[in-house]
C-alpha cells in the first residue's frame, strides 16, 4: 500500500528535548498571576462601545448636513420674493443688484457645468490614457518618476490654481485669441482638469492594474500586441472602476471652488463660450459668504439653497459611481 | 475568408499609441513643472525673511504672512488632534468589531458620500453647527457663556464663533472621510492569518486589534493621516464660509481667537488687481508649498523606513 | 477544567462510555470489539493511559444553508496525537475550527449537538470563547508569526492572561521554546524580528506560542502543508514529543504523515465521520469501502 503506519513498537522519540529533562520543568501554568476576567470583559465592552459611538459620529454628520440645507432652504423659499417655480424655471439669476431680484438657478447650473466640461474634457482622456501607460507601458523606472509628480499635483492646494489660471493660463490665452476676458471659464476649466488630473489618473490605474494578470497572458498568448493587450482586453475588463474614477473627478469639479472664485469671474449667464465670464454655484456662494449681503436677507438665504442643488448633484454622482464599483467587485470576487 | 491585418499596421498602431501614451503621460509634467516655475518666478523676489515675520499690511512691500502661518498652523493642529482618533476609531469599529449588518452598510456608504461633499458645504455645516450651534445659546456675541479666562489658551466660549476652534473643527469635518478610508485600507492590508494567530492564542477582539492590527497596520495610518493633513493645510473654502477674509494683526492666543490661514490669504492676495499683490501671493505660496512638500516628505519617509514585509 | 490533563493517575482504567472511537454509523459494537482496549503499540509507553479528553456527541454544522458537517461522534484520547484526514472541503477542518470556536468569527456558522472537553460543552452560549482559547490553543496551515520579535512573539499569549515578572516570563520563553524544539536556533536573538527566521523555523515558533498559554488541546490545521520535507520532519518529530504532555488533533491531506505521527485516524468524507480508529487498522484493514478507496489512493 505504500503507506508506512507509524509502527507498533515506537521507538522514544529521537529528538527527546535537548537540555531539559522533564524533573527540572515547572508547570509553565503555575507561572504568573491571574488576570481579572471580568475586568478584562467590562474594559473590552466600554472600548467597543466607544468606537461605535465613533462610527455613529459620521452618521450625525450627514444628517446634519441634510437637516440646515433643507430648513434653510425652506427658509428661502418662504420669502415673498422668490417661488420654486421660478428657481428651477426662470434663467434669470440676479439677486445682488437692480430694482428686481431673479432667483433661476439655470445660469449658475450652466456655468458650473461649462468649467466641469471644460476640465473633462482636458484631464478624462490625458488622465486615462497617462494612467494605461503607466499601468501597461512604464518602466518601474520611469513609474518611480511619474508617480511622485502626480503625487505632488495632487497635493497642491486648489487656491494655488487658481492663482496659477489667473496669473499663467489667461494671460496664456489672451496671446491666443483677444476674445479672452480678464475672467473667463475657459481659463478656470483648464485649472480645474489640472487639479483633478491625478485623481483620474491615480483612480484609474488602481482600477487598472487589478486587472487579472492571466487575463493579460491569454490575450498575449493568442498573439497580440501590447496595443491590442491594453485596449482590447485590459480597458475593457477595467472599465467600471474607470467610470467610477471619472465620476468622483466630476463631482469634484463641480464642487471645486477657489479656482472658479479666482479665475472664472462674476456674472451668471447661460453660455457655451468658453471665453465668456462665468459665475458657478460655488464662486457664488463665495460672494455671498465673502459678505456682500445682510445675514438675514433672501441673498443670504438663497446661497443655503444653492448648497443644497450642489449637494445633490456630487451626492447622486458619487452614489452611481459606488454602485458601478459595487457591481465591479463582485464581478472579480 | 477573413482578410489577415498586416503585422505592420499593427506594429504601427502600437507605436503610434506609445507615442500618444508618452505625450498625455508628460502633459502631468509639464504642468508641474510650468506651474512651479511660475510662482517661483513671480514669488522668490519678495521672500525675505520680514516676509514671514511680519503681519498684514495695505502696502505690499510690507506684508507678511506671520498671523495666516500661525493661524494655520493651530488650526491644522486642532483639525488633526479631533480628526484622527475620531477617524481610527470608526475604522477600527468598521473592520474590526462590526459583522455585515445594515448598520455598517449605511455607516460605509455615508462614509463614501462624506469624501464626495464639496467642501464647501462643510463650511455652511461648521458655520450652523459650530459657530453659531445652531442658534440655541443666542447670535449675538455679547450673550456667550464663557469659561475660564481668556488669557488661558483653553478660554471657551459658546457658541464658538468664527474661532480657531471653530475653524479646526470644520476642517476635522473635510479629512474625516479621509482618514477613515486610509485606516481601514490599511487595516484591510494586515493579513487576517495574523488575527486568527491572536484570536486562537485567547486574545479578544480588542486586545488583537491593540496587541497585533493596529500595529501592523501603523505605517499605512501614518501616510494616510500625513496626505489628509496636507489635505487640510491646503483646504480654503470651508474657512472661508466660516470666517470670511479677516484681516487679522495677531496671532491666535487662546481656542477662541480670530484667525487668518495661509491659503485664504493667498486668495485674497491672489484676487486683488495689483500686480505688487500677485508678486507677494506667490511669496505666499512658495511658503504654502514648502510646508506641504515637508509633509509629502515625511509621508514617503515612514512609507519606506517603517514599512515591514507583511507577506507570508 | 485543566487539572484533569495533570491530576488523573495514569493507570485509571477505561471505563467511560464512549471510550474507543465509535463510528459515525453508530457501529459502536464494531468500533469497540477492533479499538475497545489500549493499543498494544502504546503498551510500552503510556500504560493504558487512554482517557478521552474530547467527547463530540451528534455533532453538526453549517455555513449558513450549506451543511457542513452531519452528525458526528467521536472521542479523541487525552495525550494522543489524532489526525483527521479525507479530501479537501471534507469539513476536517471545519470540524477542528469548532473546538476552539474559531468559527464564531464567520457570519452565518452554526453547529447542534456537543463537544465536551472535561465534560464541559465547549457549544454552550455560556462558555467564554477566549478562554477556552487559552484550553485549546491552534497551529495554522501557513505559519503566522506575529511582525514582533521572538520573544514577544512567545509572550504575546501569556501576557493577555496573566502578570508576569520579568524572570517568570524568561522563564516561560525559554521553556516554551525548548518544548517546541527551536530554543537552539533562537536563543542568540530572541530579540529580533520573528519574520527573519525560515518557514519551519517559524512554524514552530507558533507552537511555542501555542504552548506558552499552558493549554491541554493543541489543533493542528495542515501544519506542514507550507513547508519542505525537511521543516516537514522536524515539525513530524516535534509533534510526536509533544505527544506525552498534550492532547493534539492534527488535521492534514498527507495520509503518510497521519500514517507517521498519530495514533487515531479519523476519516470524513462529504461532511461525515465515515471510519475512525486505531491508525494502523485505518491504513491496514479499514472497515468501510470508502475509507479503503482513499487509503490506497484510489481518490481524493
Amino acid at each position: 500500500m505504500g503507506i508506512r503506519v507509524r509502527c507498533p513498537a515506537r521507538e522514544p522519540a529521537v529528538t527527546a528535548l535537548p537540555t531539559t529533562s522533564s524533573t527540572q520543568q515547572r508547570d509553565l501554568r503555575r507561572l504568573g498571576t491571574p488576570k481579572s476576567v471580568s475586568a478584562r470583559a467590562f474594559r473590552e465592552r466600554l472600548i467597543v462601545a466607544c468606537l461605535a459611538v465613533a462610527a455613529t459620529f459620521s452618521i450625525l454628520v450627514t444628517t446634519t448636513i441634510v437637516v440646515v440645507l433643507a430648513k434653510e432652504t425652506v427658509g428661502f423659499f418662504a420669502f415673498p420674493d422668490v417661488t420654486v417655480g421660478e428657481f428651477f424655471g426662470s434663467t434669470e439669476w440676479n439677486p445682488l443688484l437692480g430694482a428686481e431680484k431673479h432667483f433661476g438657478i439655470w445660469p449658475l447650473i450652466s456655468g458650473t457645468v461649462l468649467v466641469t466640461v471644460i476640465a473633462g474634457s482636458f484631464a478624462l482622456p490625458i488622465g486615462l490614457i497617462a494612467a494605461l501607460y503607466l499601468s501597461e507601458y512604464a518602466s518601474p523606472r520611469i513609474r518611480a518618476t511619474l508617480k511622485p509628480a502626480l503625487e505632488i499635483l495632487a497635493g497642491i492646494p486648489t487656491v494655488v490654481y487658481g492663482f496659477f489660471a489667473l496669473t499663467v493660463i489667461t494671460p496664456a490665452l489672451q496671446k491666443l485669441s483677444p476674445a479672452f476676458g480678464n475672467y473667463n471659464a475657459m481659463s478656470a476649466g483648464l485649472a480645474t482638469g489640472i487639479m483633478i488630473l491625478p485623481i483620474v489618473c491615480s483612480l484609474s490605474e488602481d482600477s487598472l492594474r487589478s486587472v487579472p494578470r492571466s487575463l493579460r497572458d491569454g490575450a498575449f498568448a493568442l498573439g497580440g500586441t501590447r496595443f491590442d493587450v491594453s485596449v482590447k482586453v485590459v480597458l475593457p475588463a477595467a472599465l467600471s472602476g474607470i467610470v467610477a474614477a471619472f465620476l468622483l473627478a466630476i463631482s469634484r469639479a463641480i464642487g471645486e471652488t477657489m479656482i472658479v472664485a479666482l479665475a472664472a469671474g462674476g456674472i451668471a449667464q447661460i453660455t457655451a463660450n468658453p471665453a465668456a465670464e462665468v459665475q458657478t454655484m460655488t464662486a457664488y456662494m463665495v460672494q455671498i459668504f465673502l459678505g456682500d449681503a445682510p445675514a438675514t436677507g433672501v441673498e443670504y438665504k438663497s446661497s443655503y439653497a444653492v448648497a443644497a442643488m450642489l449637494f445633490v448633484m456630487t451626492f447622486v454622482l458619487t452614489m452611481i459611481g459606488q454602485a458601478i464599483l459595487r457591481r465591479f467587485r463582485e464581478e472579480y470576487d | 475568408m477573413a482578410t489577415t491585418r498586416s503585422t505592420a499596421s499593427r506594429v504601427f498602431s502600437d507605436r503610434a499609441f506609445l507615442w500618444t501614451c508618452l505625450i498625455a503621460t508628460n502633459v502631468a509634467v509639464v504642468v508641474l513643472a510650468v506651474l512651479l516655475v511660475s510662482i517661483f518666478w513671480q514669488g522668490w523676489g519678495t521672500l525675505e525673511w520680514s516676509f514671514i515675520t511680519n503681519f498684514a499690511s495695505r502696502k505690499p512691500a510690507e506684508a507678511g504672512i506671520r498671523a495666516p502661518l500661525m493661524g494655520s498652523i493651530w488650526v491644522c493642529t486642532i483639525c488633526g488632534l479631533v480628526a484622527l482618533p475620531l477617524g481610527v476609531g470608526t475604522a477600527i469599529f468598521l473592520e474590526e468589531f462590526s459583522r455585515k449588518s445594515r448598520f455598517t452598510r449605511i455607516v460605509q456608504t455615508n462614509i463614501m458620500n462624506l469624501a464626495g461633499v464639496p467642501s464647501i458645504v462643510y463650511g455652511i455645516l461648521g458655520l450652523t453647527a459650530f459657530a453659531r450651534m445652531f442658534g440655541a445659546f443666542g447670535t449675538n456675541t455679547d450673550e456667550a457663556i464663557t469659561f475660564g479666562s481668556e488669557e488661558s489658551f483653553w478660554y471657551l466660549r459658546i457658541p464658538f464663533g468664527s474661532s480657531v476652534l471653530a475653524g479646526g473643527l470644520t476642517l476635522m469635518l473635510v479629512i474625516l472621510p479621509v482618514v477613515i478610508i486610509a485606516t481601514q485600507e490599511a487595516l484591510r492590508a494586515v493579513p487576517s492569518s495574523l488575527r486568527s494567530g491572536a484570536m486562537a492564542l485567547g486574545a479578544t477582539p480588542w486586545q488583537t486589534v491593540w496587541g497585533i492590527t493596529l500595529p501592523a497596520a501603523v505605517p499605512g495610518i501614518m501616510t494616510g493621516a500625513i496626505l489628509a493633513m496636507s489635505r487640510a493645510i491646503g483646504e480654503s473654502a470651508p474657512l472661508l464660509v466660516l470666517g470670511g477674509l479677516l484681516f487679522v494683526l495677531n496671532t491666535p492666543e487662546n481656542l477662541m481667537s480670530d484667525f487668518a490661514i495661509l491659503p485664504l490669504q493667498i486668495y485674497n492676495w491672489a484676487g486683488r488687481p495689483q500686480d505688487d499683490f500677485h508678486l507677494i501671493a506667490a511669496s505666499a505660496i512658495i511658503v504654502q508649498l514648502a510646508v506641504l512638500f515637508l509633509f509629502n516628505g515625511i509621508a514617503v519617509l515612514i512609507r519606506q523606513k517603517l514599512q515591514k514585509p507583511l507577506q507570508y | 477544567m485543566q487539572s484533569d490533563a495533570s491530576t488523573t493517575p495514569p493507570s485509571s482504567p477505561a471505563h467511560k462510555p464512549g471510550h474507543s472511537f465509535a463510528t459515525a454509523q453508530g457501529n459502536s459494537d464494531q468500533g469497540k470489539s477492533d479499538l475497545g482496549g489500549p493499543m498494544p503499540s502504546k503498551m510500552g509507553e503510556k500504560i493504558s493511559a487512554t482517557e478521552v479528553a474530547i467527547t463530540v456527541r451528534g455533532f453538526s454544522s453549517w455555513y449558513g444553508s450549506f451543511h457542513a458537517l452531519k452528525n458526528l461522534d467521536l472521542d479523541i484520547d487525552a495525550r494522543h496525537v489524532t489526525a483527521l484526514i479525507g479530501p479537501s472541503g471534507c469539513g476536517k477542518s471545519t470540524f477542528l475550527r469548532w473546538m476552539n470556536r474559531m468559527n464564531d468569527t464567520i457570519p452565518g456558522a452554526r453547529a447542534e449537538g456537543s463537544i465536551q472537553l472535561d465534560g464541559m460543552d465547549l457549544l454552550a452560549k455560556s462558555v467564554d470563547v477566549v478562554d477556552l482559547r487559552r484550553h485549546v490553543g491552534m497551529v495554522f496551515q501557513k505559519p503566522n508569526p506575529f511582525p514582533k520579535s521572538i520573544f514577544d512573539n512567545v509572550a504575546f499569549g501569556p501576557r493577555l492572561h496573566k502578570t508576569y515578572s520579568r524572570a517568570e516570563l524568561d522563564e516561560l520563553v525559554e521553556q516554551s521554546l525548548r518544548q517546541a524544539s527551536i530554543w537552539n536556533e533562537v536563543k542568540d536573538r530572541l530579540h529580533s524580528s520573528a519574520l527573519g527566521l525560515s518557514g519551519g523555523q517559524q512554524q514552530r515558533l507558533c507552537i511555542a506560542r501555542a504552548i506558552a498559554v499552558g493549554p491541554e488541546v493543541l489543533l493542528m490545521d495542515e501544519p506542514c502543508s507550507a513547508l519542505d520535507p525537511k521543516s516537514t520532519l522536524a515539525i513530524e518529530e516535534l509533534i510526536e514529543s509533544l505527544a506525552d504532555r498534550f492532547t493534539i488533533v492534527i488535521v492534514t491531506h498527507n495520509m503518510h504523515q497521519a500514517a507517521r505521527v498519530s495514533d487515531k485516524t479519523a476519516f470524513f468524507f462529504e461532511g461525515k465521520l465515515i471510519e475512525s480508529g486505531a491508525t494502523e487498522s485505518i491504513f491496514t484493514t479499514p472497515k468501510n469501502k470508502q475509507t479503503e478507496d482513499y487509503v490506497t489512493g484510489r481518490f481524493g
